[in-house]
Protein backbone atom coordinates (compact mmCIF):
# COMPACT_ATOMS: atom_id res chain seq x y z
CA UNK A 1 0.00 0.00 0.00
CA UNK A 2 1.13 3.16 -1.01
CA UNK A 3 0.56 6.26 1.22
CA UNK A 4 -1.03 7.20 4.33
CA UNK A 5 -4.24 5.19 4.70
CA UNK A 6 -7.81 6.34 6.13
CA UNK A 7 -7.91 7.06 9.60
CA UNK A 8 -10.80 5.18 9.78
CA UNK A 9 -8.98 2.02 9.06
CA UNK A 10 -6.53 2.94 12.02
CA UNK A 11 -8.82 3.13 14.70
CA UNK A 12 -10.28 0.08 13.28
CA UNK A 13 -6.88 -1.47 13.31
CA UNK A 14 -5.61 -0.21 17.08
CA UNK A 15 -9.26 0.99 18.95
CA UNK A 16 -9.43 -2.35 20.95
CA UNK A 17 -6.06 -2.15 22.00
CA UNK A 18 -5.87 1.80 22.78
CA UNK A 19 -9.23 1.14 24.77
CA UNK A 20 -7.57 -2.22 26.94
CA UNK A 21 -4.18 0.10 27.61
CA UNK A 22 -7.04 3.23 28.65
CA UNK A 23 -8.44 1.19 30.77
CA UNK A 24 -5.60 -0.65 32.59
CA UNK A 25 -4.20 2.61 33.18
CA UNK A 26 -7.13 4.49 34.35
CA UNK A 27 -9.83 2.41 35.25
CA UNK A 28 -13.25 1.91 33.31
CA UNK A 29 -14.64 5.49 34.35
CA UNK A 30 -12.62 8.04 33.05
CA UNK A 31 -11.22 4.98 30.08
CA UNK A 32 -13.82 6.28 27.71
CA UNK A 33 -13.19 9.92 27.72
CA UNK A 34 -9.37 9.23 27.74
CA UNK A 35 -9.78 6.88 24.55
CA UNK A 36 -11.74 9.48 22.38
CA UNK A 37 -9.17 12.48 23.51
CA UNK A 38 -6.53 10.37 22.42
CA UNK A 39 -7.96 9.41 19.03
CA UNK A 40 -9.34 13.25 18.79
CA UNK A 41 -5.81 14.35 18.95
CA UNK A 42 -4.43 12.20 17.21
CA UNK A 43 -7.27 12.46 13.95
CA UNK A 44 -5.97 16.18 14.37
CA UNK A 45 -2.17 14.99 14.11
CA UNK A 46 -2.85 12.50 11.34
CA UNK A 47 -1.86 14.48 8.49
CA UNK A 48 1.70 15.46 10.00
CA UNK A 49 2.54 12.01 10.59
CA UNK A 50 5.48 10.37 9.15
CA UNK A 51 4.53 7.47 6.59
CA UNK A 52 6.18 4.00 8.19
CA UNK A 53 6.09 5.51 11.93
CA UNK A 54 4.94 2.96 14.29
CA UNK A 55 1.45 4.22 14.87
CA UNK A 56 0.50 1.81 17.86
CA UNK A 57 3.51 3.59 19.42
CA UNK A 58 2.09 6.98 18.72
CA UNK A 59 -1.20 6.22 19.71
CA UNK A 60 -0.03 5.27 22.81
CA UNK A 61 2.51 8.03 23.46
CA UNK A 62 -0.87 10.49 23.17
CA UNK A 63 -3.00 7.90 25.51
CA UNK A 64 -0.04 8.17 28.13
CA UNK A 65 -0.69 11.88 27.69
CA UNK A 66 -4.18 12.24 28.08
CA UNK A 67 -4.08 9.56 30.62
CA UNK A 68 -1.52 12.00 32.70
CA UNK A 69 -4.16 14.59 32.12
CA UNK A 70 -6.88 12.77 33.32
CA UNK A 71 -5.34 11.58 36.66
CA UNK A 72 -4.38 14.80 37.45
CA UNK A 73 -7.83 16.40 36.36
CA UNK A 74 -9.25 13.89 39.16
CA UNK A 75 -6.69 13.70 42.15
CA UNK A 76 -7.28 16.15 44.95
CA UNK A 77 -4.21 17.22 45.02
CA UNK A 78 -2.48 17.56 41.05
CA UNK A 79 0.46 15.60 41.63
CA UNK A 80 1.99 15.34 38.43
CA UNK A 81 1.88 11.43 37.27
CA UNK A 82 5.50 11.24 36.17
CA UNK A 83 7.02 12.55 39.31
CA UNK A 84 5.32 9.73 41.17
CA UNK A 85 8.20 7.99 42.92
CA UNK A 86 8.28 4.23 41.30
CA UNK A 87 7.77 2.58 44.51
CA UNK A 88 5.24 4.73 45.78
CA UNK A 89 1.52 3.22 46.09
CA UNK A 90 -1.06 4.24 43.73
CA UNK A 91 -3.58 6.71 44.73
CA UNK A 92 -6.57 4.93 46.79
CA UNK A 93 -8.98 6.90 45.19
CA UNK A 94 -7.83 4.71 41.98
CA UNK A 95 -11.38 3.96 40.27
CA UNK A 96 -10.69 0.14 39.46
CA UNK A 97 -9.91 -0.78 42.95
CA UNK A 98 -12.34 -1.17 44.73
CA UNK A 99 -15.04 -2.23 42.58
CA UNK A 100 -13.26 -5.28 41.14
CA UNK A 101 -11.53 -6.27 44.50
CA UNK A 102 -9.70 -9.13 44.11
CA UNK A 103 -9.89 -9.79 40.61
CA UNK A 104 -6.81 -9.31 38.08
CA UNK A 105 -8.38 -5.51 37.28
CA UNK A 106 -8.35 -4.80 40.93
CA UNK A 107 -4.90 -5.89 41.18
CA UNK A 108 -3.36 -3.94 38.31
CA UNK A 109 -5.06 -1.11 39.64
CA UNK A 110 -3.31 -1.51 42.91
CA UNK A 111 0.36 -1.50 41.29
CA UNK A 112 2.23 1.87 41.20
CA UNK A 113 1.63 3.42 38.05
CA UNK A 114 5.36 3.22 36.41
CA UNK A 115 4.70 -0.51 36.91
CA UNK A 116 1.19 -0.42 35.76
CA UNK A 117 2.20 1.58 32.39
CA UNK A 118 4.92 -1.20 32.02
CA UNK A 119 2.59 -3.84 32.18
CA UNK A 120 -0.43 -2.04 30.11
CA UNK A 121 1.81 -0.87 27.05
CA UNK A 122 3.73 -4.52 27.30
CA UNK A 123 1.51 -6.79 27.40
CA UNK A 124 -2.20 -4.57 26.09
CA UNK A 125 -0.40 -2.62 23.47
CA UNK A 126 2.48 -5.19 22.58
CA UNK A 127 5.22 -2.50 22.62
CA UNK A 128 8.78 -3.71 23.06
CA UNK A 129 10.49 -2.13 25.97
CA UNK A 130 12.41 0.95 24.07
CA UNK A 131 9.40 2.21 23.02
CA UNK A 132 8.04 2.36 26.45
CA UNK A 133 10.76 4.33 27.43
CA UNK A 134 10.81 6.75 24.87
CA UNK A 135 7.15 7.59 26.04
CA UNK A 136 7.36 7.05 29.73
CA UNK A 137 11.07 7.80 30.52
CA UNK A 138 13.87 6.00 31.67
CA UNK A 139 16.07 3.42 29.96
CA UNK A 140 14.51 0.15 28.60
CA UNK A 141 16.10 -1.59 31.46
CA UNK A 142 14.01 0.63 34.12
CA UNK A 143 10.66 -0.25 31.79
CA UNK A 144 11.50 -4.11 31.39
CA UNK A 145 12.17 -4.12 35.53
CA UNK A 146 9.17 -2.21 36.36
CA UNK A 147 6.99 -4.93 34.01
CA UNK A 148 8.92 -7.63 35.98
CA UNK A 149 8.27 -5.94 39.00
CA UNK A 150 4.11 -5.40 38.18
CA UNK A 151 3.89 -8.83 36.83
CA UNK A 152 5.60 -10.55 39.81
CA UNK A 153 2.66 -8.50 42.09
CA UNK A 154 0.30 -9.69 39.82
CA UNK A 155 1.20 -13.51 40.24
CA UNK A 156 1.19 -13.24 43.95
CA UNK A 157 -2.41 -11.76 44.72
CA UNK A 158 -4.44 -12.28 41.55
CA UNK A 159 -2.69 -16.09 41.02
CA UNK A 160 -3.64 -16.52 44.85
CA UNK A 161 -7.03 -14.91 44.30
CA UNK A 162 -7.29 -17.88 40.80
CA UNK A 163 -6.27 -20.17 41.98
CA UNK A 164 -8.84 -19.89 45.12
CA UNK A 165 -11.78 -19.47 42.80
CA UNK A 166 -10.70 -22.73 40.92
CA UNK A 167 -11.16 -24.68 44.18
CA UNK A 168 -14.72 -26.44 45.28
CA UNK B 1 1.26 -19.05 34.23
CA UNK B 2 3.01 -18.67 30.96
CA UNK B 3 3.37 -15.05 29.09
CA UNK B 4 0.49 -15.80 26.44
CA UNK B 5 -1.62 -16.95 29.01
CA UNK B 6 -0.80 -13.64 31.15
CA UNK B 7 -2.01 -11.99 28.55
CA UNK B 8 -4.87 -13.56 27.85
CA UNK B 9 -5.75 -13.02 31.33
CA UNK B 10 -5.11 -9.33 30.96
CA UNK B 11 -7.12 -9.04 27.90
CA UNK B 12 -10.49 -10.31 29.50
CA UNK B 13 -9.70 -7.87 32.95
CA UNK B 14 -9.57 -5.23 30.17
CA UNK B 15 -11.64 -5.82 27.53
CA UNK B 16 -11.86 -3.85 24.01
CA UNK B 17 -14.93 -5.35 22.71
CA UNK B 18 -16.77 -4.18 19.53
CA UNK B 19 -19.91 -2.64 21.48
CA UNK B 20 -18.18 -0.37 23.14
CA UNK B 21 -15.67 0.33 20.23
CA UNK B 22 -19.24 0.87 18.26
CA UNK B 23 -20.59 3.31 20.57
CA UNK B 24 -16.79 5.39 21.06
CA UNK B 25 -16.17 5.38 17.63
CA UNK B 26 -20.14 6.86 16.99
CA UNK B 27 -18.31 9.77 19.51
CA UNK B 28 -15.57 10.58 17.71
CA UNK B 29 -17.35 10.86 14.19
CA UNK B 30 -19.38 13.43 16.12
CA UNK B 31 -16.45 15.17 18.16
CA UNK B 32 -14.31 15.39 14.95
CA UNK B 33 -17.47 16.97 12.80
CA UNK B 34 -17.79 19.17 15.42
CA UNK B 35 -14.32 20.03 15.93
CA UNK B 36 -13.78 20.57 12.01
CA UNK B 37 -11.32 17.82 11.52
CA UNK B 38 -13.67 15.37 9.92
CA UNK B 39 -12.40 15.99 6.35
CA UNK B 40 -14.27 13.26 4.39
CA UNK B 41 -17.30 11.27 6.03
CA UNK B 42 -18.26 8.06 4.63
CA UNK B 43 -21.50 5.69 4.98
CA UNK B 44 -23.01 2.63 2.80
CA UNK B 45 -26.01 2.14 1.89
CA UNK B 46 -27.62 -0.77 0.29
CA UNK B 47 -28.95 -0.29 -3.39
CA UNK B 48 -30.75 -2.19 -6.13
CA UNK B 49 -27.37 -1.77 -8.03
CA UNK B 50 -25.51 -3.23 -4.95
CA UNK B 51 -23.99 -1.64 -1.79
CA UNK B 52 -23.05 2.06 -2.47
CA UNK B 53 -19.97 4.01 -0.93
CA UNK B 54 -21.20 7.25 -0.17
CA UNK B 55 -18.63 9.88 0.58
CA UNK B 56 -19.07 13.71 1.19
CA UNK B 57 -16.49 16.42 2.18
CA UNK B 58 -18.07 19.59 4.14
CA UNK B 59 -18.50 20.95 0.77
CA UNK B 60 -20.78 17.81 -0.58
CA UNK B 61 -21.35 14.78 -1.55
CA UNK B 62 -17.75 14.14 -3.42
CA UNK B 63 -17.85 10.29 -4.31
CA UNK B 64 -20.40 7.09 -4.87
CA UNK B 65 -18.58 4.13 -5.98
CA UNK B 66 -19.90 0.63 -6.48
CA UNK B 67 -19.12 -2.36 -4.45
CA UNK B 68 -17.09 -3.73 -7.85
CA UNK B 69 -15.01 -0.50 -7.57
CA UNK B 70 -13.85 -1.95 -3.91
CA UNK B 71 -14.63 0.31 -1.56
CA UNK B 72 -11.30 0.15 0.45
CA UNK B 73 -9.20 1.04 -2.59
CA UNK B 74 -11.85 3.86 -3.27
CA UNK B 75 -11.24 4.98 0.34
CA UNK B 76 -7.64 4.88 0.11
CA UNK B 77 -7.79 6.51 -3.15
CA UNK B 78 -9.91 9.71 -0.91
CA UNK B 79 -7.10 9.44 1.68
CA UNK B 80 -4.52 10.47 -1.08
CA UNK B 81 -6.37 12.69 -2.96
CA UNK B 82 -8.44 15.17 -0.56
CA UNK B 83 -6.97 14.17 2.85
CA UNK B 84 -6.48 10.61 5.63
CA UNK B 85 -8.69 12.43 8.11
CA UNK B 86 -11.66 9.82 7.15
CA UNK B 87 -14.79 8.02 9.22
CA UNK B 88 -17.67 6.58 9.07
CA UNK B 89 -19.70 9.21 10.10
CA UNK B 90 -23.63 8.42 8.64
CA UNK B 91 -24.93 11.39 9.48
CA UNK B 92 -23.52 14.09 6.83
CA UNK B 93 -24.48 11.50 4.59
CA UNK B 94 -28.24 11.23 5.31
CA UNK B 95 -29.74 13.76 2.98
CA UNK B 96 -27.57 11.92 -0.19
CA UNK B 97 -29.10 8.19 1.50
CA UNK B 98 -32.34 9.58 1.59
CA UNK B 99 -32.41 10.82 -1.90
CA UNK B 100 -30.85 7.44 -3.10
CA UNK B 101 -33.46 5.68 -1.40
CA UNK B 102 -36.18 7.90 -3.31
CA UNK B 103 -34.81 7.76 -6.21
CA UNK B 104 -34.07 3.76 -6.05
CA UNK B 105 -37.91 3.66 -5.49
CA UNK B 106 -38.93 5.88 -8.33
CA UNK B 107 -39.91 8.63 -6.57
CA UNK B 108 -37.15 10.86 -6.93
CA UNK B 109 -36.34 12.20 -10.84
CA UNK B 110 -33.15 14.46 -9.82
CA UNK B 111 -31.04 14.72 -7.08
CA UNK B 112 -31.14 18.27 -4.79
CA UNK B 113 -27.55 18.16 -3.16
CA UNK B 114 -24.34 19.78 -2.66
CA UNK B 115 -21.60 18.30 -4.77
CA UNK B 116 -17.91 18.63 -4.17
CA UNK B 117 -16.37 18.14 -7.52
CA UNK B 118 -12.84 17.94 -6.82
CA UNK B 119 -12.12 14.43 -8.02
CA UNK B 120 -12.93 15.74 -11.71
CA UNK B 121 -11.26 18.55 -13.60
CA UNK B 122 -11.47 19.84 -17.42
CA UNK B 123 -13.22 18.76 -20.02
CA UNK B 124 -13.92 15.59 -17.85
CA UNK B 125 -15.16 18.16 -15.28
CA UNK B 126 -17.11 20.29 -18.35
CA UNK B 127 -18.84 16.79 -19.48
CA UNK B 128 -20.25 15.65 -16.04
CA UNK B 129 -21.64 18.76 -15.04
CA UNK B 130 -23.63 18.57 -18.16
CA UNK B 131 -25.11 15.60 -17.61
CA UNK B 132 -27.77 16.54 -15.58
CA UNK B 133 -29.55 17.83 -18.56
CA UNK B 134 -30.35 14.82 -19.89
CA UNK B 135 -33.60 14.12 -18.08
CA UNK B 136 -34.70 11.40 -16.54
CA UNK B 137 -35.93 8.27 -18.37
CA UNK B 138 -34.02 10.50 -21.59
CA UNK B 139 -30.46 9.08 -23.05
CA UNK B 140 -27.90 11.11 -24.98
CA UNK B 141 -25.25 9.95 -27.30
CA UNK B 142 -21.41 10.53 -26.19
CA UNK B 143 -21.04 12.80 -29.30
CA UNK B 144 -23.80 14.81 -27.64
CA UNK B 145 -22.53 14.80 -24.43
CA UNK B 146 -19.55 15.99 -26.36
CA UNK B 147 -21.04 18.86 -27.67
CA UNK B 148 -23.31 20.01 -24.80
CA UNK B 149 -19.49 20.58 -23.00
CA UNK B 150 -18.84 22.71 -26.34
CA UNK B 151 -16.06 20.18 -28.64
CA UNK B 152 -19.04 17.77 -30.50
CA UNK B 153 -15.56 16.00 -31.66
CA UNK B 154 -14.25 14.63 -28.42
CA UNK B 155 -16.35 11.72 -28.38
CA UNK B 156 -13.83 9.68 -26.43
CA UNK B 157 -12.66 12.21 -23.96
CA UNK B 158 -16.71 12.21 -23.23
CA UNK B 159 -16.89 8.93 -22.83
CA UNK B 160 -13.55 8.61 -20.74
CA UNK B 161 -15.08 11.14 -18.47
CA UNK B 162 -18.86 9.25 -18.33
CA UNK B 163 -16.57 5.75 -17.53
CA UNK B 164 -14.74 7.56 -14.48
CA UNK B 165 -17.63 9.27 -13.27
CA UNK B 166 -16.91 10.09 -9.48
CA UNK B 167 -20.43 10.44 -8.91
CA UNK B 168 -22.47 7.87 -10.50
CA UNK B 169 -25.85 7.58 -10.56
CA UNK B 170 -26.81 11.27 -8.75
CA UNK B 171 -24.46 12.45 -11.95
CA UNK B 172 -26.30 10.88 -14.38
CA UNK B 173 -23.52 9.27 -16.74
CA UNK B 174 -25.55 5.99 -17.08
CA UNK B 175 -27.90 8.37 -19.37
CA UNK B 176 -25.10 8.53 -21.89
CA UNK B 177 -25.47 5.33 -24.69
CA UNK B 178 -23.70 5.18 -27.94
CA UNK B 179 -25.51 5.62 -30.53
CA UNK B 180 -26.47 2.34 -32.26
CA UNK B 181 -27.78 1.40 -28.58
CA UNK B 182 -24.90 -0.17 -27.20
CA UNK B 183 -24.51 1.03 -23.45
CA UNK B 184 -21.09 1.51 -23.29
CA UNK B 185 -18.71 1.05 -20.11
CA UNK B 186 -19.73 1.70 -16.56
CA UNK B 187 -18.11 2.05 -13.24
CA UNK B 188 -20.58 -0.40 -11.87
CA UNK B 189 -20.97 -2.73 -15.06
CA UNK B 190 -22.97 -2.71 -17.72
CA UNK B 191 -25.63 -4.82 -15.94
CA UNK B 192 -25.68 -2.03 -13.23
CA UNK B 193 -26.31 0.68 -16.32
CA UNK B 194 -29.04 -1.48 -17.69
CA UNK B 195 -30.97 -1.65 -13.99
CA UNK B 196 -30.72 1.61 -14.06
CA UNK B 197 -31.76 2.62 -17.60
CA UNK B 198 -34.92 0.54 -16.48
CA UNK B 199 -35.78 1.54 -13.35
CA UNK B 200 -35.98 5.50 -14.86
CA UNK B 201 -38.33 3.67 -18.49
CA UNK B 202 -40.44 2.07 -15.86
CA UNK B 203 -40.92 5.31 -13.32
Amino acid sequence: MTGKQPFDAVVAQHGAAVLRVCRAVLGPADADDAWSETFLSAMRAYPDLPEGANVEAWLVTIAHRKAIDVTRATARRPVPMAETPDDAPAPAADSAGDALDGDLAGAVARLPAKQKQAVAYHYLAGLPYAEIAAIVGGSPDTVRRAAADGIATLRRTYQETKHERRGP
Amino acid sequence: MSADEFTRDLERAFPGDPGDLRRLRARLAEAAQRDGILDVAYRTVDSPVGPLLLAATEAGLVRVAYASEDHTAVLQALAERISPRILAAPARLDAPARELDEYFAGLRRSFDLPLDWRLSAGFRRAVLSHLPEIGYGQTASYAAVAGLAGNPKAIRAAATACATNPLPVVVPCHRVIYSDGRVGRYLGGPEAKRTLLTLEAAA
